[in-house]
């Protein structure tokens, strides 16, 4: 059979199917796994849902985590993305996608940022391919990165005002 | 047959099937180490102003040193035919070489992931129509994909199959229209006919299928719209048995053309790691020696029922890319003749009365069918809380859906991974030190659409 494309093979089958949620918990059923395993020190909250590991992680330690995620095998950098949850606070949850070229595995990170003043730091250190990823969230939801090489916007012109992915841009647009 | 006469040219091609051992050794190089990517700073590629500033420190004062120091910066597109689309590049030329360049993207912003969060589930298809057009099958089933898990669908064997089917003859169509264009930006213009000409015969079949040649909205989150006419079967399989002789015919005017292999062979080399480092994925990937292919290694919609070579070369450079697209087309045609060989009876859709809009019939005679189409149109379906992500190898790499559902009828989010956005970062990399023309092979060889990179 082949191998299912998201479960942990170290995975027992009971806990594969539900959904897992807590720290705690998530570490205990899924104890063999790589990115728990190299992350171990660095989670905040954990997620084990629709048989895809999230892994919360506090702001400051984004960078530390990406370069553990590396040595744990988590190889290549996806994407780089961001949901407001605007008017919660903290109100941006900055997305990686991270995933193992020879586990063949998806990995989740996640990390919330406060509404005023939102930054963290940049992973184009360790992933060179964040660069445009991370310029794109800055130009969509002004999310800024210290320690990216240029971050300006990339989608919108340089003198547009507003960030039009943040869920208080109105759809059409201000008129 | 047209495997070895590749290996028979008359010059040495690494090209071969790679051993999956040989993967390891490419995470050796590039997943252990710790201390970042041993060139992480030079893969820092530049932005526009970037390139402009430096320009202006490689200038000498005037007049000492008249033939040593002149370089221009250099505008390319956005309005240019071999950009394929408003792509504008920035380019510092010393001569004809290439000092520096950068591309600047974003005429093509339309802002399709905020317009997702505006609609409903089922009315996100036809958006993810438009992100990158020359593949749209492709998109609707990694956003159908992504939805499904949430909603934790069952999607029928015949559908799966029938995915799969027009995933793959949409590959073929992408890289038809690859092949085209990269030829015709190379000077070869009959090629280009050729494959347009073979293009035409898929979008028909397309059309036959979804009503559309390239907006077809086909794949719908659940399942298919519509059942395919009954004699699209034959025609596709007609389509399929021509096809390879279709294939030699355009290796025949380009594998040994002396122009082609001099404008192609050793141009934009992208090392295994500068490729996972930029977030390269599919054929350059493949081509720079990288063996990992979504649908092999992380099968979705049933791709692990097929069975198909992943081609791979060493190479690393524009050639590469070449042989090993003209490769999966060999690949895609298998793997089509094998869906439509093993096609199962059954259902379109999943049995999800709520989630998927009625057939017609059913719903001009059952009331209770009326009253599920009235609840769909009017105010979609709700989908559990949570978010998801889903893979799916795109004919340009590999494409990823991320769907964010807080509940209720609309995506709170929709991200859309798409390849050419990352593979656009690793063009410096392809192109420093090479020639102007060369700067036009390496834009055909990636393979991008600026639409999936604006969206």
């Amino acid at each position: 059979m082949a191998a299912d494309p998201i479960t942990n093979p170290a995975t027992p089958p009971s806990t594969s199917q539900a959904a897992v949620f807590g720290k705690q918990a998530v570490t205990d059923a899924l104890a063999d796994h790589a990115a728990i395993l190299g992350l171990k020190d660095l989670i905040v909250d954990a997620k084990w849902d629709r048989k895809e590991l999230t892994l919360t992680v506090a702001p400051e330690t984004i960078l530390a985590a990406a370069q553990a995620a590396r040595i744990a095998g988590y190889n290549f950098l996806e994407d780089v993305t961001c949901v407001d949850w605007y008017p919660t606070e903290p109100r941006f949850q900055l997305t990686y996608h991270i995933l193992s070229h020879t586990l063949k595995q998806r990995l989740r990170l996640i990390s919330r940022v406060s509404g005023d003043d939102p930054r963290i730091d940049s992973i184009t250190s360790v992933w060179p391919s964040a660069n445009f990823y991370e310029r794109e969230v800055f130009d969509l939801f002004g999310v800024h990165f210290p320690g990216h090489p240029r971050l300006t916007r990339i989608m919108m012109p340089d003198n547009w005002n507003g960030h039009p992915l943040r869920k208080d841009y109105p759809v059409e647009g201000y008129r | 047959m047209s495997r070895n006469s590749l290996l028979e040219d008359p010059r040495p091609s690494s090209f071969l099937e790679k051993p999956s051992e040989d993967t390891s050794q490419v995470t050796d190089t590039t997943g252990a180490t710790l201390a970042g990517f041993r060139s992480a700073e030079d893969l820092l590629i530049p932005g526009v102003e970037d390139v402009v500033e430096e320009s202006t420190t490689h200038h000498k004062p005037h007049g000492s040193d008249p033939i040593n120091d002149q370089t221009m910066v250099l505008n390319m597109g956005p309005q240019h035919p071999s950009t394929h689309g408003v792509l504008r590049l920035v380019l510092e030329v010393d001569g004809e070489t290439i000092v520096s360049l950068a591309p600047d993207i974003g005429y093509l912003h339309t802002g399709i992931e905020k317009t997702c969060e505006a609609k409903f589930y089922h009315q996100v298809v036809p958006l993810t129509d438009r992100i990158d057009y020359i593949c749209p099958m492709t998109n609707n089933l990694a956003y159908a994909l992504a939805v499904e898990k949430l909603l934790d669908l069952e999607i029928p064997e015949r559908a799966q199959y029938l995915r799969v089917l027009f995933n793959e003859l949409t590959r073929i169509q992408s890289h038809l229209v690859w092949l085209g264009t990269h030829a015709m930006d190379i000077g070869a213009l009959t090629i280009f006919l050729y494959c347009f000409r073979e293009r035409e015969d898929l979008l028909r079949i397309f059309e036959a299928v979804s009503g559309q040649r390239m907006m077809g909205s086909y794949i719908r989150v659940g399942g298919l719209s519509v059942e395919p006419p009954l004699d699209i079967y034959d025609k596709i399989r007609a389509f399929l048995n021509a096809f390879p002789s279709h294939i030699e015919e355009y290796e025949g005017l380009l594998n040994a053309n002396p122009i082609w292999m001099g404008r192609l062979k050793g141009v934009g080399y992208l090392s295994a790691e500068n490729a996972i480092a930029l977030g390269v994925t599919g054929p350059p990937m493949r081509a720079s020696g990288v063996d990992f292919d979504v649908r092999r290694d992380m099968p979705y919609s049933g791709y692990e029922k097929f069975k198909f070579n992943v081609p791979v070369s060493n190479d690393g450079d524009v050639w590469a890319r070449y042989i090993v697209r003209m490769q999966e087309l060999r690949e895609s045609t298998n793997i089509c003749l094998q869906a439509l060989d093993g096609l199962p009876e059954g259902r379109i859709t999943a049995n999800a009365p709520k989630i998927i809009l009625p057939d017609r019939e059913q719903m001009k005679t059952q009331m209770e069918s009326l009253i599920h189409h009235f609840k769909i149109v009017t105010e979609g379906f709700q989908v559990p809380a949570g978010e998801v992500c889903s893979s799916v190898e795109a004919p340009h790499g590999m494409m990823n859906y991320y769907v964010v559902s807080d509940g209720t009828a609309k995506p709170y989010r929709v991200h859309m991974r798409n390849p050419d956005f990352a593979t656009l970062q690793a063009l410096e990399v392809m192109c420093k030190g090479q020639l102007i023309a060369d700067v036009v092979a390496v834009i055909g060889s990636i393979d991008i659409v600026l639409g999936a990179i604006d969206r």
